[in-house]
C-alpha cells in the first residue's frame, strides 16, 4: 500500500511527524500555560512593578515623580528601618530554635500510652488557631495591671514588667508569642518523619550498643533530614513575613522599636498615616532581596538533592 | 482590599436592587459612610427625611467598619468613588484635595450662606481658599476626672497648670496616679501635647507649627515640652501607657486608679458604663500655662465630602445643604451625644454637652483640630511617636526633636 501511494504517504508524513517530532516539546509547554500565566499576573508583573515604584514618590492618588535612588538613600539614613531590619534578624536568629524545640516534643510524644493523640492534637493546637487570636491571647497575657505574665513577675519581684510597652523586651515579648504556633509546626513535621524511621536501622543499631545522644544523632537525625530541611524552610519563611503579630500585639510600638520590614512596609505605603507608596516598595525591595537568598538557597539544596537521587 | 471589593459589590448589588422598583425619574445617590451603631440609626432617619423631603433622590448608603474606613477610603476614591464620602476637616483632607479626589463645594457654602451658619469650621474646612466639604458634628477635648478622687486627697480643681501639678504631688502622695493615659494607639499622647502648646504658645504658633512653618528645635517647642516634663519626670503619669488602649486607660480613672485623663467627650460613654455619675465625673477646661495667650481649644470636627468621581453632584450638593441645617444638625447630634456646627442649632441638655458648648462657643484664641488632622499624616505619625517616647524617656527630648526636625524638612516640601 505504501509502495503504491508514494506521493500521498509522502505529503502526509511530513505534517505528521512535525507534530510527532515536536510534540514532547510542544505539550509540557500546553500544560504550564494556564500555571505560568497566573503565576506571571500575580507574582512576576507584581514584582516588577513593585521594584520600579520603589524610585519614584506617590501617594497613592496624585501624580508619581521620578526620585532615582532616592527612596534607597534614604533608608540608609533611616533609624526606623535599621531598628526593623534588626528586629529582622533577631526573629530569624530566635525562630531557628523553633526546629529543635519541636523535634523535643516529637520525641517526647512519639510512644504509645493511652490517650497519645489527644496529648498529640494539643500540643498541636497552637497552631490551628489563628496567628490573631495567638497575638491576642499573649497580649493578654503581657497587659500591665491584669496580665497573667505581669501579674507573675509582680508577685515574685515585687513590681511588674509590661513587657509590651518596653523597647528592651517587646520584640522578645512578640517573638515567644510567635514560637508557640511554629514549635507546634515542626512537632507536627517531625512526629511524621518519626513514623518512617527504618525500625531494622534502629535495632541494628542498638544491637551495637548506641544509646542515647549516640542513637539520636547518629541514626534518628540522619533519617529526619527530610523533615528537618521542611522544618527549616518554614521557619525562616514564618520569621522573614512575621507581621500579623507584630499589627495585632503592638501597631510596631512603643515608638516603633518592635517593627519588623514587613510592618514599616505596611505602616509607610497602607496604613491610616502612610501616604508613602514609593519609600513603602523600597523596603519591600529589601525584603524581598533577604528572602531571595534563602530561597535561592533553600532551591539551590532541593535541585543538588534531585540531580543526586 | 478584599474587604472592599465584596463591599463595593454589595452596594452595587443593593443599588441594582433597589433601582429595579424606582420610577424611571428617580436618581440614584450613592453614600460611604463609618457609624459605629447608635449613630448611624440617626443618620439613617436622617437620611430618610432627607428621602422624603426629594421623592426623585434615592439615597443608597454603605456602612462601614469604622477603622477599616481609613486606608478602604484611598481604594474606593480612585477605584469606585460614591457620590458622597465622610471624612475629616483640616489637613486630613488635603491629600483628597490635593490629589483632586474630593469636589470643591464653595458653591454650596455661598448659595446657602454657611459660611456664615458654619463659622467656627470654616477654616478647617477651606483648603487653597476653597471650600471642599461640610461639617455636621464635633466634640470638645478637656480633662475628665474623678471628684471622688479630689475629695479624698483634698485637692481643688485647678485652673492654672502650677496647681494642677501640685495637685499631682498629693495624689502621688496618696498612691494615685495624677494623669491616665493610653498611648498604644499613639494619638492620645497627642491630645497632650495640642493643649500643651495651645497653652504655653497659642493657636497660631500651634498652626504654624503643625503647617511646618516652624523648626521643632525651636526654643518655644522646647517650651512646651518643659511643662509637659513637669508631668512626666515625678511619674505622675500612669506607668507602662505605652502598651494601654484609651479604654483601659479610662477604666483606671473609674476605678479610682488615676485621677485625670485628657480625652475627648466621647470617653463620657465609658466612664458612664463603669460606673460614674454626673456627680463623680468632673469636666475641666485644660488648665492655663501662659497667662496672656488666648484661650483655644482642641475640637475635631468629622465632615462630608462630594467626591471629583461623582456621578450625581447635583442631588450630592442638595444633601449636603440638607446636612449643613440647624433642624438637621440638632437631630444628629442629639443621638451622636457631640457638639452640632450650625450656630443655630440646639445642643442636647447633658452636662459635658452644655460645657463643651460652653468652652468652644467663648473661646477667643481659636480651634484647632487635633495633631493627626492639623499636621500631614507622615508628620504625625513620626511626631506622635516622638510624644510616646518623650512621656517614657524624658531624657531623650534631643534626639526626639532633631528627629521630628529632619522629619519636617522632608515632610512639607
Amino acid at each position: 500500500m505504501a509502495v503504491a501511494h508514494p506521493p500521498l504517504s509522502r505529503t502526509e508524513a511530513p505534517s505528521r511527524s512535525w507534530w510527532r517530532r515536536n510534540q514532547q516539546r510542544i505539550a509540557p509547554l500546553i500544560f504550564l500555560a494556564p500555571g505560568l500565566f497566573m503565576f506571571a499576573v500575580y507574582v512576576l508583573i507584581p514584582i516588577v512593578q513593585s521594584l520600579w515604584l520603589g524610585f519614584y514618590d506617590w501617594d497613592g492618588l496624585g501624580a508619581r515623580t521620578w526620585l532615582g535612588w532616592a527612596n534607597y538613600v534614604e533608608l540608609w539614613t533611616d533609624d526606623a528601618f535599621w531598628t526593623s531590619l534588626k528586629n529582622n534578624v533577631i526573629w530569624l536568629v530566635l525562630y531557628m530554635l523553633a526546629p529543635p524545640a519541636g523535634l523535643l516534643i516529637a520525641i517526647f510524644l512519639n510512644q504509645n500510652v493511652t490517650g497519645i493523640r489527644v496529648y498529640k492534637s494539643l500540643f498541636f493546637f497552637p497552631f490551628v488557631i489563628s496567628q490573631v487570636v495567638v497575638g491576642l491571647i499573649f497580649s493578654w497575657f503581657y497587659a500591665p495591671n491584669f496580665g497573667l505574665f505581669y501579674k507573675l513577675i509582680e508577685a515574685v519581684t515585687g513590681t511588674g514588667v509590661a513587657v509590651l510597652a518596653d523597647e528592651r523586651f517587646v520584640t522578645y515579648g512578640i517573638i515567644a508569642a510567635g514560637l508557640w504556633p511554629q514549635v507546634a509546626y515542626c512537632m507536627i513535621l517531625y512526629l511524621t518523619g518519626l513514623n518512617s524511621i527504618a525500625p531494622e536501622q534502629v535495632e541494628a543499631a542498638r544491637l551495637d550498643g548506641a544509646k542515647g545522644w549516640r542513637m539520636l544523632w547518629h541514626v534518628i537525625l540522619p533519617q529526619l533530614r527530610p523533615a528537618t530541611f521542611i522544618a527549616v524552610v518554614v521557619t525562616v519563611i514564618g520569621a522573614l513575613r512575621s507581621f500579623d503579630l507584630v499589627s495585632i500585639m503592638t501597631s510596631g510600638g512603643p515608638y516603633g522599636s518592635s517593627r519588623v520590614l514587613s510592618y514599616y512596609m505596611y505602616e509607610q505605603a497602607l496604613s491610616e498615616y502612610g501616604y508613602r507608596m514609593g519609600y513603602g516598595a523600597a523596603i519591600a525591595t529589601v525584603l524581598f532581596l533577604i528572602m531571595m537568598i534563602f530561597i535561592s538557597g533553600f532551591i539551590w539544596k532541593m535541585v543538588r538533592d534531585e540531580r543526586e537521587g | 482590599m478584599r474587604l472592599l471589593s465584596r463591599s463595593s459589590l454589595l452596594a452595587l448589588a443593593a443599588g441594582a436592587l433597589v433601582a429595579v422598583p424606582a420610577t424611571a425619574q428617580q436618581r440614584t445617590l450613592t453614600y460611604y459612610g463609618d457609624f459605629d451603631p447608635a449613630p448611624l440609626a440617626a443618620f439613617q432617619t436622617a437620611i430618610a427625611e432627607f428621602e422624603k423631603a426629594n421623592p426623585d433622590i434615592d439615597v443608597v448608603f454603605q456602612n462601614f467598619d469604622h477603622e477599616g474606613y481609613k486606608t478602604a477610603i484611598r481604594n474606593f476614591l480612585t477605584a469606585d468613588p460614591p457620590d458622597i464620602a465622610n471624612w475629616y476637616a483640616g489637613n486630613r483632607m488635603a491629600p483628597f484635595v490635593n490629589g483632586g479626589q474630593f469636589m470643591d463645594v464653595s458653591d454650596v457654602w455661598a448659595e446657602h450662606g454657611l459660611a456664615e451658619s458654619l463659622a467656627s469650621a470654616l477654616p478647617s474646612m477651606t483648603l487653597d481658599g476653597k471650600q471642599w466639604g461640610v461639617p455636621y458634628t464635633y466634640y470638645q477635648w478637656g480633662i475628665y476626672f474623678n471628684r471622688t478622687l479630689y475629695d479624698q486627697v483634698g485637692a481643688e480643681v485647678p485652673s492654672t497648670w502650677d496647681e494642677f501639678i501640685a495637685n499631682c504631688a498629693k495624689f502621688k502622695e496618696a498612691g494615685i496616679d495624677c494623669v491616665t493615659t493610653g498611648t498604644k494607639a499613639l494619638w492620645p499622647a497627642a491630645g497632650i501635647f495640642d493643649y500643651l502648646d495651645l497653652r504655653t504658645n497659642g493657636y497660631d504658633f500651634h498652626m504654624a507649627l503643625t503647617n511646618g512653618e516652624v523648626p521643632w528645635t525651636d526654643d518655644r517647642v522646647k517650651a512646651t515640652f518643659t511643662e509637659w516634663a513637669k508631668l512626666v519626670e515625678p511619674g505622675y503619669v500612669v506607668a507602662n501607657h505605652a502598651a494601654v488602649d484609651w479604654q483601659d486607660a479610662a477604666a483606671l480613672l473609674v476605678q479610682g486608679k488615676a485621677a485625670n485623663f485628657v480625652i475627648g467627650n466621647f470617653a463620657v460613654p465609658y466612664f458612664k458604663d463603669g460606673g460614674m455619675t454626673d456627680e463623680t465625673l468632673g469636666f475641666m477646661p485644660f488648665p492655663t500655662i501662659t497667662p496672656d495667650v488666648p484661650r483655644a481649644e482642641l475640637a475635631p470636627i468629622d465632615s462630608v465630602h462630594i467626591t471629583a468621581g461623582a456621578k450625581n453632584p447635583d442631588d450630592a450638593k442638595k444633601f449636603l445643604a440638607y446636612l449643613a441645617t440647624a433642624e438637621v444638625q440638632t437631630k444628629i447630634n442629639e443621638a451622636f451625644g457631640q457638639l452640632p456646627i450650625n450656630k443655630d442649632s440646639e445642643v442636647g441638655d447633658d452636662p459635658y454637652l452644655q460645657a463643651g458648648f460652653e468652652l468652644l462657643s467663648t473661646t477667643e484664641g481659636g480651634i484647632a483640630q487635633f495633631f493627626d488632622r492639623d499636621a500631614p499624616a507622615e508628620m504625625a505619625k513620626i511626631a506622635m511617636e516622638g510624644f510616646q517616647q518623650f512621656m517614657i524617656k524624658p531624657d531623650k527630648l534631643d534626639d526626639i526633636l532633631m528627629r521630628l526636625e529632619a522629619a519636617r524638612g522632608r515632610v512639607y516640601k
